[in-house]
């Protein structure tokens, strides 16, 4: 575990019992899926599995016809504080992340300032303890200002409680300090998160270079400038040694590299966001600055590749790169809009509405790569309903079936390209060290 | 008084080629011809648009549409305002949307758009009410450009179906490019491209078009070469090597020409690079129909602020003789 020891990253553990009574538990990491009970002591697991008598004095919640399931977490999320506190702060971003059935979220480090120090990972695990909802791990800058030149004190951000690195937001671009890093990172057995574009062939282009790019005279950003990244990332991890995680993969190719190198046991893991997984260029349409992200939507065979490669593990866990923007600076021209959109309160149930309801993996599946796989790979606490992990669990209902308002969100980014898009699955208790921090029925 | 607003059969904005069908568009090149004729009248003037304010806001450099359309106006009667980026409020960091804003609290009935970014007239359209005429937005289109593109060939060629249309240069770049591709196609023109592929969209054939990488098999197979304008910017950011290179693999030069198995019709949108991407016998050669263009974008230009307006096309005629209905 990377995490700095008896920093909670979050609430206090709620003390005293805290009894789900009959809810279906899928736990991925113990092989479990049972209708049963599961009890959280002083903000610990105490059990999960048959049912069991309540302890006196336990709070109780019938959770019937609900999923309980080990706290899902969000490895790349972006919360603005420092910096930019009118887009978004670290309580508003951990208050979504919990609405969202997030009991933990990844704040990558391009902030202003950038978190590229420990004084700067400190106010954020301080910011997220006074927030006391979703835990919120910081992630330290790879380099000093995330200007791709000199190595940021990684050993100090570790020591302090980061829990990786990244300059995401922008690529490494030089190739010895993406071999520098992997190689220094080693000492502190924490992830390189790259952000793979190669900046020269993306030629500032603002959406997928194809027929629709063609169509409506937009630059194009071809495939290549991600796999490009990739294949490098990959070969350095193998030279190396160190462990690289792949951000946001967007491309059929990108799919294809990172099975070639997993073949070959290079330490490489990768994410996918929910919007890469169901939406194309084609949802550009008419210029629609909510379909406008970086890397941006592709193809529909890019999105059947993806698709295939969260079923059969290639890639390893679905993120959100959840990104607030104000309202005005969305408001513009293509071209002159910022990248990203919001997403921890959209993507249990885009995820669930695109690839559980539709056969394409079943729910246990979907908990690994939102829960367990996170937890396992980056090092974090969580992920298990074993007895002794932290209380963190997210109660979910897989079958009902709601319409996003974006006014309704805790986030205060409304930029979303599924506003008023029925999906089916909703969050509907989210705890975290036994404490209720959100309750869709309260 | 102004035409009965009557459902504008354009809509309220005319924004890009690619979503007319080809009625829309022979409506306007037809609503077109009877406009021609004030041009050449000693008192170009008719009061058709009397009443209506217009606004030309021009957020790139502009001097031929702007002037093109600000005739236009004019020789329908409406009033003009024309607001230029530098020296306006645009220039002080004013958002496009304020901006439109701003003008629209001024009780204006059309806005007529020239944006340096794709998407910048439709962005506009959705915001506000009045009607929008995109003058140019980036690299997307520049519709009354296609039009009166089109405008010309029919003069020349009659029908275009089937008809071999080959738009010559940078067409990564062309909005003028776009809107020929657009307008031409639903027309039933066959289409054709010819440039280095470092200046044509990765993607160009599945705008279903012909590449030509040579441009003498271009004018081999053409009726009409509409040739596009060499910005000296592609050169600087490595497109190309050389201007003197382009024009010795893609100039249209009149040794090429005389090698085609019949007379090629030559279009160009200005402005010209004598030498580059043209030379100058052929711009002002015989076959070049480059100022008819000039003359037909005023024509264009006055058939689609009056249709817009809510002009009924059958009472175009009767607007040129002044007595509107």
């Amino acid at each position: 575990m990377t995490v700095a020891a008896g920093v909670t990253y979050g609430p206090e553990p709620t003390p005293g019992d805290l009894l789900l009574t009959g809810g279906r538990i899928i736990d991925p990491s113990r092989g479990l899926d049972l209708v049963g009970d599961v009890l959280i002591r002083d903000g610990v697991i105490a059990h999960a599995g048959s049912a069991i008598s309540a302890p006196d004095g336990a709070r109780v919640r019938d959770v019937r016809g609900l999923v309980v399931a080990p706290g899902l977490i969000d490895v790349h999320v972006h919360l603005r504080e420092p910096g930019r506190e009118d887009v978004e702060t670290i309580e508003s971003g951990a208050r979504a992340a919990a609405a969202g059935g997030f009991t933990a979220v990844c704040a990558m480090p391009n902030t202003k300032p950038v978190t590229d120090n420990q004084a700067a990972v400190g106010f954020i695990i301080r910011q997220a303890q006074r927030a006391a909802a979703a835990r919120v791990y910081p992630i330290g800058a790879i380099s000093v200002g995330q200007n791709g030149e000199a190595l940021a004190e990684m050993g100090e951000m570790v020591a302090a409680g980061a829990v990786a690195v990244s300059d995401d937001g922008r690529p490494v671009m030089s190739s010895h300090l993406m071999r520098t890093a992997l190689e220094y990172a080693r000492t502190f057995d924490i992830p390189v998160v790259d952000h793979c574009e190669d900046m020269a062939l993306a030629h500032g282009g603002s959406m997928n270079e194809g027929k629709v790019s063609a169509m409506l005279g937009l630059r194009g950003i071809p495939d290549e400038a991600e796999e490009i990244m990739v294949i490098r990332d990959i070969l350095l991890a193998r030279r190396t040694g160190g462990h690289v995680h792949l951000c946001h993969m967007s491309t059929r190719g990108s799919v294809e590299l990172i099975r070639w190198g997993k073949e070959r046991g290079v330490r490489v893991t990768a994410e996918v966001c929910p919007h890469h997984f169901t939406l194309t260029d084609e949802r550009v349409g008419h210029f629609d600055t909510n379909a406008k992200m970086n890397p941006p939507l592709r193809t529909q065979e890019d999105v059947d590749a993806l698709i295939a490669a969260v079923k059969d593990g290639t890639i390893d866990l679905i993120c959100t790169d959840h990104a607030p923007h104000h309202y005005d600076e969305k408001e513009r021209a293509f071209a002159e809009a910022p990248n990203g959109i919001v997403g921890l309160e959209t993507s249990l149930g885009v995820t669930i509405t695109a690839l559980v309801a539709t056969g394409v993996i079943d729910l246990a599946t979907m908990i690994e790569r939102m829960s367990c796989a996170p937890a396992r790979i980056w090092g974090l606490p969580g992920g298990t309903l074993a007895a002794g992990h932290p209380g963190d669990v997210t109660v979910f209902d897989p079958t009902a079936v709601w319409t996003v308002d974006p006014a309704r969100f805790r986030s205060k980014g409304r930029n979303t390209p599924w506003g008023g898009v029925s999906l089916t699955g909703a969050p509907r208790l989210t705890i975290v060290g036994g404490g209720i921090v959100f309750d869709a029925a309260a | 008084m102004n035409a009965p607003p009557s459902v504008a059969p354009l809509g309220k904005d005319l924004l890009g080629l690619a979503s007319l069908s080809g009625d829309q568009i022979r409506l306007i090149l037809d609503t077109a011809e009877p406009f021609k004729e004030i041009s050449e009248r000693a008192i170009k003037k008719v009061p058709t648009l009397r009443g209506m304010t217009v606004v030309n806001l021009f957020f790139e450099p502009s001097t031929r549409t702007r002037i093109s359309f600000e005739f236009a106006e004019k020789r329908l009667s409406a009033d003009t305002v024309n607001v230029a980026s530098s020296g306006s409020s645009v220039s002080k960091g004013e958002t496009l949307v304020d901006t439109a804003r701003n003008l629209e609290a001024m009780r204006i009935d059309m806005v007529v758009v020239r944006h340096e970014a794709s998407g910048a007239a439709r962005f506009l359209a959705e915001r506000i009410e009045s009607n929008v005429i995109n003058a140019g937005d980036g690299t997307h289109e520049h519709p009354t450009q296609g039009l009166l593109d089109i405008l010309t060939l029919r003069d020349r060629l009659g029908d275009l179906r089937g008809r071999r249309i080959c738009i010559c240069g940078d067409v990564l770049h062309s909005r003028v490019a776009r809107s020929n591709i657009f307008g031409l196609k639903t027309l039933g023109a066959d289409v054709a491209v010819c440039g280095p592929r470092s200046l044509l969209p990765n993607a160009i054939d599945e705008l279903g078009v012909t590449v030509f990488q040579r441009i003498e098999a271009a004018i081999e197979w053409a009726d009409a070469l509409n040739v596009l304008r060499l910005q000296l910017e592609r050169m600087n950011a490595g497109f190309i090597p050389s201007l003197r290179e382009y024009n010795r693999v893609f100039g249209v030069t009149s040794r090429r020409l005389a090698a085609a198995p019949r007379d090629v019709l030559i279009l160009h949108p200005g402005p010209m690079n004598r030498g580059v991407e043209i030379d100058s016998d052929v711009a002002d050669g015989e076959h070049s129909v480059i100022l008819n263009q000039v003359t037909n974008g005023v024509a264009i230009r006055m058939a689609v602020l009056y249709l817009l307006a809510g002009g009924r096309p059958e009472l175009a005629g009767a607007a040129r003789r002044g007595g509107e209905a």
